[in-house]
């Protein structure tokens, strides 16, 4: 976090806190910058605030106080389209991303939304449909694929938009073991930013060097993936559970490798 | 999975009419059923002559007979009330075997028959031969609103997973011993079709939602250009109905 100052940071997030409506506080006073090319977690137990703190990368939702920059970019109304192709979100459920009526149509949804010439758009496609190994599917149905499938392609249709940031809302949820390995290879190959909000505890340690924790709206922890892992009084303050026989410490070494 | 290329009612063939560009064929098609329609119902070789075509058409396009002649049970609902017209009608009546009918009911049920199964055969060898999203995007050529494209293609997207949750739950219930015998158990069922529903309307705020993310403003983008429909396709196309037309013509003036 010592970088030049002249290079802005991919995420900057100061004093976001954020109440709902109805007086229900989400969000209280975080703090987080994330470096380029960083890949980071974000862990919490369900109701922590994950996802509220998602939808303000991207200016669904506008902070009560504190402000959100991505790459420099202030997320404002002005922004709000630069900011939306710059932080690519891949939602929990891939049957609410894929929309269009072939999977090369939902693809091309962004880019065409972002002003990309349409004579560029199958070129964009095929480019992020190849980069999740799903080039194949282009002119199918998104009912039609496998779950793991439809993943990958919901990877892509972010993906097609070139993101700086790449957000992913519990991306192994309903995944099989094989497709999670997969993800994983996908994930780990792409040259962006990678959030991922998670309480797949394996998973975010075996992508993610760096995580935060994330406790009633709150930051209560932010560092090494394995060294948070391995504080039981922290996890237990989480609400967060290592699965059976998993030991943080054993696999911390992946990293380096 | 193992679906595979599945667009709906599409069947996957080579050949002329399903490279045929999709405006040009929804624009025969529907001045082809026009033709059909103003046809005097008493020119029984016109029909026959469209029939031809038609059939014609689905043999070029290497359609399977017995797949077509099932989707034409989809007009079934129209022809049962034609089928009460000859009781019904007034006027001269005839006695076959035994019972009276009515003419003018008669040829009442005949027309609608006749014109009701071509035109319903020639729009499914249409939509046999046009993938969904070629259709839409053919539709949004002849000028229909991008938002009407836009809902239909939700449409054909959602209805598939909105009858998977309704088997879902269809399965839930009846893991659970629901076994509907008499009226009082429509509850549960009215309760079901009330959650789907809500989680139908939840996953369109949700679909806006990741819609909204990835730069959606309220218009639909226009995404893959359906190409130039050239003057050749427009030709090969329109034919089809020039031709229809010019039977109608000479139905109604040797009538």
């Amino acid at each position: 976090m010592d970088d030049p100052v002249n290079e802005p940071q991919a995420l900057e997030i100061e004093g976001l806190s954020f109440t709902y409506p109805d007086g229900r506080a989400a969000l209280a006073d975080i703090d987080l910058t994330v470096r380029p090319g960083e890949r980071v977690a974000i862990l919490g137990p369900n109701g922590a605030g994950k996802t509220t703190l998602v939808l303000h990368l991207n200016g669904i939702l506008t902070p009560s106080h504190g402000a959100v920059r991505v790459d420099g970019i202030a997320v404002r109304a002005p922004n709000l389209k630069e900011i939306r192709r710059r932080v690519g979100i891949v939602f929990q459920d891939p049957d609410d991303q894929l929309f269009m009526a072939t999977v090369r149509d939902d693809v091309a949804f962004g880019p065409a939304n972002f002003g990309v010439p349409r004579a560029e758009l199958d070129t964009r496609a095929r480019d992020a449909l190849a980069a999740v190994g799903m080039e194949d599917v282009a002119e199918r149905v998104a009912h039609h694929l496998s779950f793991g499938q439809r993943r990958r392609v919901a990877v892509a249709t972010v993906l097609a938009c070139q993101p700086s940031i790449l957000v992913l809302d519990e991306p192994t949820a309903n995944l099989d073991p094989a497709s999670r390995r997969e993800l994983h290879d996908i994930l780990t190959a792409l040259a962006v930013t990678v959030l991922v909000v998670s309480h797949d505890l394996p998973f975010a340690l075996e992508l993610c060097p760096r995580a935060v924790v994330l406790c009633d709206g709150m930051v209560i922890a932010d560092g090494p993936t394995a060294e948070l892992l391995a504080d039981p009084a922290l996890m237990a303050a989480a609400r967060l559970e290592l699965p059976f026989g998993f030991d943080p410490t054993v696999v911390a070494g992946v990293h380096e490798r | 999975m193992g679906a595979g290329h599945h667009h709906l009612l599409y069947l996957e063939r080579d050949s002329g009419l399903h490279r045929l560009a999709p405006a040009c064929k929804l624009a025969a098609t529907a001045l082809f059923v026009f033709a059909i329609v103003v046809t005097p119902r008493e020119a029984f070789w016109a029909f026959g002559v469209y029939a031809i075509v038609v059939l014609g058409l689905a043999r070029v396009a290497h359609l399977p007979w017995l797949t077509l002649a099932r989707r034409l049970v989809i007009e079934l609902p129209f022809l049962a009330f034609a089928v009460f017209l000859p009781f019904v009608g007034q006027g001269d009546r005839v006695d076959v075997v035994g019972v009276s009918l009515s003419v003018d009911g008669l040829w009442g049920t005949w027309n609608i028959l006749a014109k009701g199964t071509l035109g319903v055969a020639a729009t499914v060898v249409m939509v046999a031969t046009t993938r969904v999203d070629d259709l839409l995007r053919g539709l949004e050529r002849l000028r229909l609103p991008r938002l009407m494209t836009a809902i239909m293609g939700f449409m054909v997207r959602y209805g598939g997973i909105l009858t998977d949750d309704a088997r879902t739950m269809r399965i839930a219930r009846e893991s659970r011993g629901y076994d509907p015998r008499w009226i009082g158990h429509t509850r549960a069922l009215a309760a079901s079709a009330g959650t789907l529903f809500v989680r139908s309307y939840e996953r369109g705020e949700r679909v806006h939602l990741a819609m909204t993310a990835r730069g959606y403003d309220g218009t639909m983008p226009r995404i893959i250009d359906a190409g130039p429909t050239t003057a050749r396709a427009w030709l090969t196309a329109l034919a089809l109905p020039v031709g229809a037309f010019v039977v109608a013509v000479a139905a109604w003036t040797i009538r």
